[in-house]
C-alpha cells in the first residue's frame, strides 16, 4: 500500500466512526433535548407571562421573578431547607462515614451483614418510609408514642410545628444513610493498601489512620456525597407532602420551595408563577452546589 | 485501577482477608461490633413494624403494642383485602409501576450505553459540547424539571398518559455520565483497533465487543433508573388524574389521604400498611440478589467522580 491510498483509508476510516459515533450519540441527544432541554425552555418562556382575570395572559418580563424574591412563602421555604441542610445533611453523612469506616476497618463481625442492613431502607420508596414514619411518630397507635408511655413518660408530639423539622430529618437521614455509607465504603476501598500498612505495622490506631490517611484519601467521593445531599435538601417535596396529610397545621403549604411551587402550580392555578419560583430553586441549588465545589477545590490547592 | 477490579474488590473483598500483616486476632474488636450492631435497631424496626403491623386487623393496630404481635394474626386477611379494595386497584397500581419502572429503566439504559460508550470511544468533533451538556444537566435538580415538563406535556396534551410518565423517565444524564466513565475503563481500545483491521464494521464491533464488556455497567444503570422510576412520587403526582394510570407510589399516599383524614376511613389503615410491605418487597429482593452490581456501579460513579 502507498503513503496515498494509507491516508485515502484512514480518512475513510475516520468518517466511519464519526458517523457511528454521531449514530450513537444523536437518539440520547435527540430524548434529551425533548425532555430535558425543552421544558426548561418552555418553562423559562412561560415565566415571563402573567394570567390576568381580565386580558389573558401578559408579558411582564421579570415580573414573577421579581415576585418571587419579595414572597415571604418561598423565603421561608428556602431558610427552611438552608437549616435543613446545615443540620441534617453533617448528621447524615458523619453517620455514613462511621458506617464505611467501622466496615471497611473490617474490625466488625458481620461487616457484610451490616453494610446491607444500612442499605435496604435506601430501596424502600421515600412515599413508603415517610408512611411508615409517619405512623411511628403519630400518635394513635404510634410506635414511639407506645415506648414512652411504657416507661412511663409522656412523648413530645413528633408531628408539632416546632418539631416536625427534626422529624423530616430523621426520615431522610433514615433513607440515605446507607447510601452514602455504599459510595464512600467503594471509595475507601479503591485506597491502595500500601498506603496505610506501614502506619498499621508502626502501631498507629485505626482512628489516627482513619483521620489522617483514608478520609483525605476519600475526599472526592465525600465532595460527591454534600453535593448530592445539598441538590437533595433544597428539592426536598415528597416527606413534607406526605406528613401533610397527617399534620396539616405544622407543615403548611409552604413548608419547602418545591412544596410552595406544587401548590402554586396546582391549587392555586398559577403556572407562569410556579414556573419562576421553580426556575430560581434551581439556580439556587447550581450556584451552592457550584460554591461548595470551588471552595473545595481550594482548599485542596492550598494543602 | 479499573471499575471492575474496584467491584471485584468490593464484592471479594468481604470474604478474602486482605491485610494479613496483621493477626487474625487482634482484627476484631467487641466494642465497635456492639456499637455497630445497636444502630441496627434504627435501620431495623421501622420495616419488622411495618411486617408485624401487616399481621393485625384495625383494632389490634389501635390496641397493641407496635412490635408484639395482635390477638389475632390476619396476614392473609390484610392481603385479602388488599388485592381486592376497590375492585383491585392495587393490582392494577402495581402492573403500572412494574411497566413503568422496567420500560424506563430499558429505555434510558439503551440511551446512555450507547451515547457514553461514543463519547468513551470515538474522539469527533462537538464531542466535548455533548458531554458538557450532560455534566451540565447532572446538576438540574429533578424536582425543578417536574412542574417544566409538566407545563411542556399539558401544552401538548399528553398528560394523564403512560407516556407522561415512560418518556421523562428515558433521559439519564448521571447514567451517560457513569457508562463514559465505565467504557473509558473497561473497553480497550486496541480491542476494537484490531477489529476495524479485521474489518469489522463500527456497529458489529460495538454490539460484539462493546456490548460485552460494558453490561456490569449496563446493569447497573439498569438498576438504578429501576429504582428511580419505582420509588417517583412527585412527576406521577403532577401528570396522572386518572387513578388506574397511578403508580403504587401515588396510590398508596391517596388512600393514606383517605384514611388519615377519617370518617370511615380507618378501615384503611391495615390495607395501607399491608399495600406499603407488599410495593417493597421486590425492590429489596432485586437489590439482595444484584449486590454486585449495584456495589461497583456506585465504585465507578464515585472514585472518579
Amino acid at each position: 500500500m502507498s503513503v496515498i491510498e494509507v491516508r485515502r483509508r484512514v480518512r475513510q476510516l475516520h468518517g466511519a466512526e464519526t458517523r457511528a459515533a454521531w449514530l450513537l450519540v444523536i437518539p440520547f441527544l435527540v430524548v434529551f433535548l425533548a425532555m430535558f432541554v425543552a421544558p426548561l425552555a418552555y418553562s423559562a418562556y412561560l415565566s415571563l407571562f402573567s394570567s390576568q382575570l381580565v386580558g389573558g395572559e401578559i408579558f411582564t418580563g421579570l415580573g414573577n421573578y421579581a415576585r418571587a424574591l419579595q414572597d415571604p412563602s418561598f423565603w421561608g421555604g428556602l431558610g427552611r431547607v438552608a437549616l435543613f441542610l446545615f443540620i441534617q445533611v453533617p448528621i447524615m453523612l458523619a453517620a455514613a462515614i462511621f458506617f464505611a469506616l467501622a466496615i471497611d476497618s473490617r474490625r466488625v463481625r458481620g461487616g457484610r451483614l451490616v453494610r446491607l442492613l444500612v442499605f435496604i431502607p435506601y430501596a424502600v420508596p421515600s412515599v413508603v418510609a415517610t408512611l411508615m414514619w409517619g405512623y411511628l411518630y403519630g400518635t394513635d397507635f404510634g410506635l414511639i408514642t407506645q415506648i414512652f408511655k411504657a416507661v412511663g413518660l409522656t412523648s413530645p408530639n413528633l408531628l408539632s410545628p416546632g418539631n416536625v423539622l427534626g422529624s423530616t430529618m430523621n426520615i431522610v437521614c433514615w433513607e440515605f444513610i446507607g447510601y452514602n455509607m455504599i459510595i464512600l465504603y467503594a471509595a475507601l476501598r479503591s485506597i491502595p493498601e500500601e498506603l496505610y500498612e506501614a502506619a498499621e505495622i508502626d502501631g498507629a490506631s485505626q482512628l489516627r489512620i482513619a483521620w489522617s490517611i483514608k478520609l483525605p484519601a476519600i475526599r472526592q467521593a465525600i465532595l460527591l456525597t454534600v453535593i448530592f445531599s445539598i441538590i437533595g435538601s433544597f428539592q426536598l417535596f415528597n416527606e413534607p407532602n406526605l406528613l401533610f396529610n397527617i399534620a396539616p397545621n405544622a407543615i403548611g403549604t409552604d413548608f419547602t420551595p418545591n412544596l410552595y411551587a406544587f401548590n402554586v402550580a396546582f391549587k392555586n392555578q398559577e403556572i407562569n408563577y410556579a414556573a419562576a419560583i421553580a426556575f430560581l430553586l434551581g439556580i439556587v441549588i447550581m450556584i451552592v452546589s457550584f460554591v461548595v465545589q470551588r471552595a473545595t477545590n481550594r482548599t485542596e490547592d492550598e494543602s | 485501577m479499573t471499575a471492575s477490579s474496584i467491584g471485584t474488590r468490593v464484592v471479594s473483598g468481604a470474604t478474602t482477608p486482605r491485610r494479613r500483616s496483621v493477626p487474625a486476632s487482634k482484627r476484631r474488636s467487641n466494642l465497635l461490633t456492639v456499637i455497630v450492631w445497636i444502630t441496627m435497631i434504627y435501620f431495623l424496626v421501622p420495616l419488622i413494624w411495618l411486617f408485624i403491623s401487616t399481621t393485625k386487623d384495625n383494632s389490634d393496630l389501635f390496641a397493641t403494642f407496635g412490635l408484639a404481635f395482635g390477638k389475632t394474626f390476619e396476614f392473609f386477611g390484610n392481603i385479602g383485602n388488599l388485592f381486592t379494595f376497590q375492585d383491585g386497584v392495587f393490582v392494577q397500581w402495581l402492573a403500572n409501576t412494574v411497566l413503568y419502572a422496567i420500560t424506563g429503566a430499558v429505555g434510558a439504559a439503551i440511551l446512555a450505553t450507547a451515547c457514553g460508550y461514543a463519547l468513551a470511544k470515538y474522539r469527533f468533533r462537538g464531542r466535548g459540547l455533548v458531554f458538557g451538556l450532560i455534566l451540565g444537566s447532572i446538576m438540574v435538580p429533578l424536582t425543578a424539571l417536574a412542574i417544566p415538563t409538566y407545563l411542556l406535556f399539558a401544552a401538548a396534551n399528553i398528560t394523564d398518559s403512560v407516556w407522561a410518565i415512560i418518556l421523562p423517565s428515558f433521559v439519564s444524564p448521571f447514567g451517560v455520565y457513569l457508562m463514559r466513565v465505565y467504557a473509558a475503563q473497561s473497553v480497550d481500545t486496541s480491542l476494537l483497533e484490531a477489529a476495524r483491521i479485521d474489518g469489522a464494521g463500527e456497529f458489529r464491533i460495538f454490539s460484539t465487543i462493546g456490548l460485552r464488556l460494558l453490561a456490569p455497567g449496563i446493569v447497573t444503570v439498569l438498576l438504578f433508573q429501576l429504582v428511580a422510576t419505582w420509588n417517583n412520587y412527585f412527576l406521577p403526582l403532577i401528570m396522572l388524574n386518572t387513578p388506574s394510570l397511578f403508580p403504587v407510589t401515588v396510590g398508596l399516599a391517596q388512600w393514606q389521604a383517605t384514611a388519615s383524614a377519617g370518617g370511615g376511613g380507618q378501615v384503611l389503615f391495615s390495607t395501607v400498611l399491608t399495600g406499603s410491605f407488599v410495593s417493597i418487597l421486590p425492590l429489596i429482593i432485586a437489590f439482595l440478589f444484584l449486590q454486585r452490581y449495584w456495589q461497583s456501579g456506585l465504585a465507578t460513579g464515585s472514585v472518579k467522580g
